[in-house]
């Protein structure tokens, strides 16, 4: 396993000057993942926080091949990208020796939401790729607005909390289950709290023939609403509740890659966080209830599935 | 910093410039507080390199050298995730901040 | 070996994309495209051709994987028709705002709703301010030419901009005709090596594609862009004559019909123009000093030239196969009666609309515009600027 000091020595794709919030969970993943390869790399970004963050002309971040075109097609831009290196090398017009790595990035919006089917569709076609989604639960980049993989219960400017409602009124979709629906090699779930964890699976992606998808929790202090020093404490309470269980399932073999020692109540997550704050309202009790139980639920049969 | 003319720009709004974001400084969103490397309570753990969102710890050879002013945000990430029972980085007041967000 | 061989505009389009084999193919079947995507999806399964082609799940996809097939360096083509075009629309924009010469056959039909898979222009009216060059045709051969020559015209080096081409749905894509196919290798050679300029594949540069812009950085991209196009006009220009001495058909931005000593005229472009041939032709014989002017190129408007062959005319009708809601006019209308505004004398210049969803427009429908240029003419007044042709009113 490799030691964070060799990691430190390494190159770093993503530089120093970015614009992302203090606190920001995006640039601890991408610090990991982008060092699970040393072959050289062309990253599709879809719109949201990262690209903006990172490449606001004439000042970019990336000290890799980069490339943005929208906020619903990194998966089909980086298909794209990966179509043509494999003509070219059919058609000998690049090395056969030449090895390239390709990622698809977005965020839960551009992953979950909008950009769902472009991923579906490159998922499907067996492209030679791995797309890393960053799930920081909200539109964040355009102000947080609610988006599919927004909890229950949590307050977003399309979903807000008020006299009349709880915030979110519906279930977080569960998009990794989706990517394995689509029988693609490697699927996993990931934080960046347990670095060891997300280069090993961000290596495996790297490393499988044909389409890998890692969907990573990432903490958003600006749209979370927390102390923004806590963001590896909060991933941490993600994991001990089960919130965002850390698991991968290889060629169809689920494997849950941390179990806690105790699972702790979902309030522990819910409580540092401004979002879920109207949620101690007493008229709110049964969204608290109900996290807790569809937790318990995800939890009981991602268990079962790992027995099998 | 002079900005080119349309006819400076490269075609296809590419930036060949790669990594030139150094330049900005994001040490001056700081405010209020600022971490403080103590070297003597340091395990070379790596993990404040690790979580600092903006690339502000100070590597030289394989050590943790202390903290790049430049960039740091004084976030406290780094701080907090800083295993010693005492330590080996703490979050201090800061009065002034620097002035320029721009290293040109 | 040139040879004679008897195909619709779809197998036409097809068999130029045999011949230059381009890198990657990207497409998503509509009706009336849907045989270029299948008879390209054929030849890859029959190992005839060695570029990729992939079957994205939407079109929306198909350009994203067009554009970052484009961007990592190499030849791209797709096809699509209305519905698939539109769903496109946002990444048509990208596609240029990056300088990708990707080319697109769009075999034109109409948007819903109400839904109809017939031939009409208003998917790619709907696109023209997109970036994209675009270029039409008559029939399968001009079909089968400028897709060939839209490889030429948006990969130089100065233009870098993708192209349409457009031909009319059913009426020429499923419309037979026979048609002068060129030699595989010397298309393959008119085509070229695809000249890469910055690609994605060359990892040794780490740039940063399609990064963001605020408002300081902006307009002068734009301003950039539009350089790519406005450079294509030579290109056109040369790309046509050498077609010609190649293969003896030479192109350029517009062709003229019976307009030497013609005082009306009729604009029109694509299929009807075949139509509207035949009734000049008709006219002449009765003596009527009448002409047709065909614009090849819609994008960039050749607007010098078409304004120069026009400005001695007593009257003009440009007849449109879209319309433009509550605009003054369609859009071909509009671009030519603007291209007259600098000349102290202008012809009267009419507009009709036809042909919208399929309807037939037929010798006698250019008949009656005929008669009505011709009382324009006598009378030096003009009653309805704007009309419609072969609508029940
Ligand atoms: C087609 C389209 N619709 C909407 C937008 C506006 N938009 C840009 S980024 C964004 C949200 C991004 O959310 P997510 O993917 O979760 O990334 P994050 O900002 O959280 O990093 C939205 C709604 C857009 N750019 N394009
Ligand atoms: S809004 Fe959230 S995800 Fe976006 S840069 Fe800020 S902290 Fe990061
Ligand atoms: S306070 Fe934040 S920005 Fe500053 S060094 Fe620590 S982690 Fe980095
Ligand atoms: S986290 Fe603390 S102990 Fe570890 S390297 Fe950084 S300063 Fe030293
Ligand atoms: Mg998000």
């Amino acid at each position: 396993m490799a030691k964070l000091k060799d990691l430190a020595a390494m190159e770093d794709r993503l530089v120093a000057g970015h614009g992302m919030c203090l606190g920001c969970g995006i640039p601890l993943i991408f610090r990991i993942v982008l060092r699970a390869t040393e072959d050289p790399l062309i990253i599709a970004n879809a719109t949201g926080c990262l690209e903006v963050c990172t490449t606001i002309f004439p000042r970019t971040s990336w000290n890799v091949t980069w490339i943005h075109s929208a906020f619903e097609n990194a998966a089909s831009t980086i298909a794209g990208v990966e179509s043509m290196y494999k003509a070219l090398k059919n058609k000998g017009r690049i090395p056969e020796d030449k090895k390239i790595k390709f990622l698809g990035v977005g965020g839960d919006g551009g992953t979950y939401d909008i950009g769902l089917q472009a991923l579906s569709g490159a998922m499907e076609r067996g492209h030679d790729i791995v797309y890393v989604c960053y799930d920081n639960n909200a539109y964040a980049n355009t102000g947080g607005q609610r988006s599919s993989a927004t909890p229950l219960g949590a307050s977003a400017t399309t979903s807000p909390e008020g006299t009349q409602s709880p915030g979110k009124l519906q279930r977080k979709k569960d998009l990794t289950k989706i990517l394995v629906a689509h029988n693609i090699p490697y699927v996993a779930q990931a934080s960046p709290n347990r670095w060891q964890d997300l280069y090993k699976k961000a290596q495996k992606a790297f490393e499988t023939e044909g389409p890998a998808f890692l969907n990573v929790l990432c903490f958003c202090p600006t749209e979370w609403k927390y102390d923004e020093s806590q963001g590896i404490r909060l991933a941490q309470t993600a994991l001990d509740t089960c919130v965002w269980p850390l698991y991968e399932v290889e060629n169809g073999k689920y494997k849950i890659n941390y179990i806690p020692k105790e699972k702790k109540p979902v309030l522990e997550w819910i409580k540092p966080q401004g979002r879920f704050r109207h949620l101690f309202k007493e008229e709110n009790a049964w969204v608290l209830e109900e996290y807790q139980k569809q937790v318990d639920e995800d939890w009981e049969e991602l268990n079962k599935l790992a027995k099998l | 910093m002079k900005k080119e003319t349309w006819k400076e720009l490269t075609i296809g709004t590419i930036n060949l410039d790669a990594g030139n974001s150094v330049k900005n400084l994001t040490g001056t969103w700081r405010s209020g507080k600022k971490p403080q490397f103590i070297e003597e309570k340091c395990i070379q753990c790596f993990f404040c390199w690790l979580y600092c969102p903006h690339s502000a710890i100070l590597v030289e050879g394989d050590e943790v050298k202390g903290i790049n002013y430049d960039y740091c945000t004084g976030c406290g990430m780094c701080s907090v995730e800083c295993p010693p029972k005492e330590k080996a980085i703490i979050m201090v007041k800061e009065e002034a901040k620097l002035a320029e967000g721009d290293a040109e | 070996m040139s040879t004679l061989k008897t195909l619709n505009g779809n197998q036409a389009i097809a068999e130029a994309v045999r011949q230059i084999d381009p890198d990657v193919m990207a497409a998503y079947p509509i009706t009336p495209s849907t045989a270029i995507v299948e008879t390209i999806a054929k030849f890859k399964a029959d190992g005839l051709i060695t570029g990729e082609f992939v079957c994205p799940e939407s079109e929306h996809s198909a350009m994203s994987v067009c554009i970052g097939a484009s961007s990592a360096g190499g030849r791209v083509m797709t096809a699509t028709a209305s519905q698939g075009l539109a769903l496109m629309w946002e990444m048509l924009y990208i596609a240029a705002g990056l300088r990708l010469p990707i080319v697109a056959a769009i075999v034109n039909r109409s948007l819903s709703a109400p839904i109809n898979i017939h031939g009409d222009h208003s998917d790619t009216m709907g696109a023209r301010d997109s970036g994209w060059i675009q270029i039409y045709s008559e029939n399968c051969q001009e079909a089968y030419d400028n897709f060939i020559q839209a490889f030429r015209i948006g990969e130089d080096l100065k233009v870098r901009t993708p192209v349409f081409v457009g031909l009319d749905g059913f009426i020429i894509s499923h419309s037979l005709e026979v048609i002068q196919v060129e030699d595989d290798a010397k298309v393959k050679k008119f085509v070229g090596e695809y000249k890469s300029v910055y690609p994605l594949l060359d990892t040794s540069r780490k740039m940063t594609v399609g990064p963001i812009d605020f408002t300081d950085y902006y307009f002068e991209h734009k301003r950039n862009q539009m350089e790519g196009i406005e450079n294509a006009p030579p290109v056109i220009e040369a790309v046509g004559k050498e077609f010609g001495q190649k293969f003896g058909r030479e192109y350029g931005f517009f062709e003229e019909y019976r307009m030497d000593d013609a005082e009306l005229c009729i604009v029109v472009m694509s299929s009807a123009a075949g139509t509207c041939k035949d009734a000049v032709d008709e006219l002449r014989s009765d003596g009527k000093r009448i002409g047709l002017l065909k614009p090849r190129i819609f994008r960039p408007f050749p607007h010098e030239k078409i304004a120069e062959a026009l400005k001695k005319m007593k009257a003009i009708a440009v007849l449109d196969r879209s319309s433009s809601p509550g605009a003054f006019g369609a859009p071909l209308f509009t671009e030519v009666r603007s291209a007259l505004y600098d000349y102290a004398e202008r012809p009267h210049i009419v507009n009709y609309v036809y042909g919208l969803g399929g309807r037939d427009i037929k010798v006698e429908h250019f008949k009656e515009v005929a008669l009505k240029l011709e009382k324009i003419a006598e009378t030096g007044k003009v009653e309805e600027i704007y009309g419609y042709i072969n609508l029940r009113e």
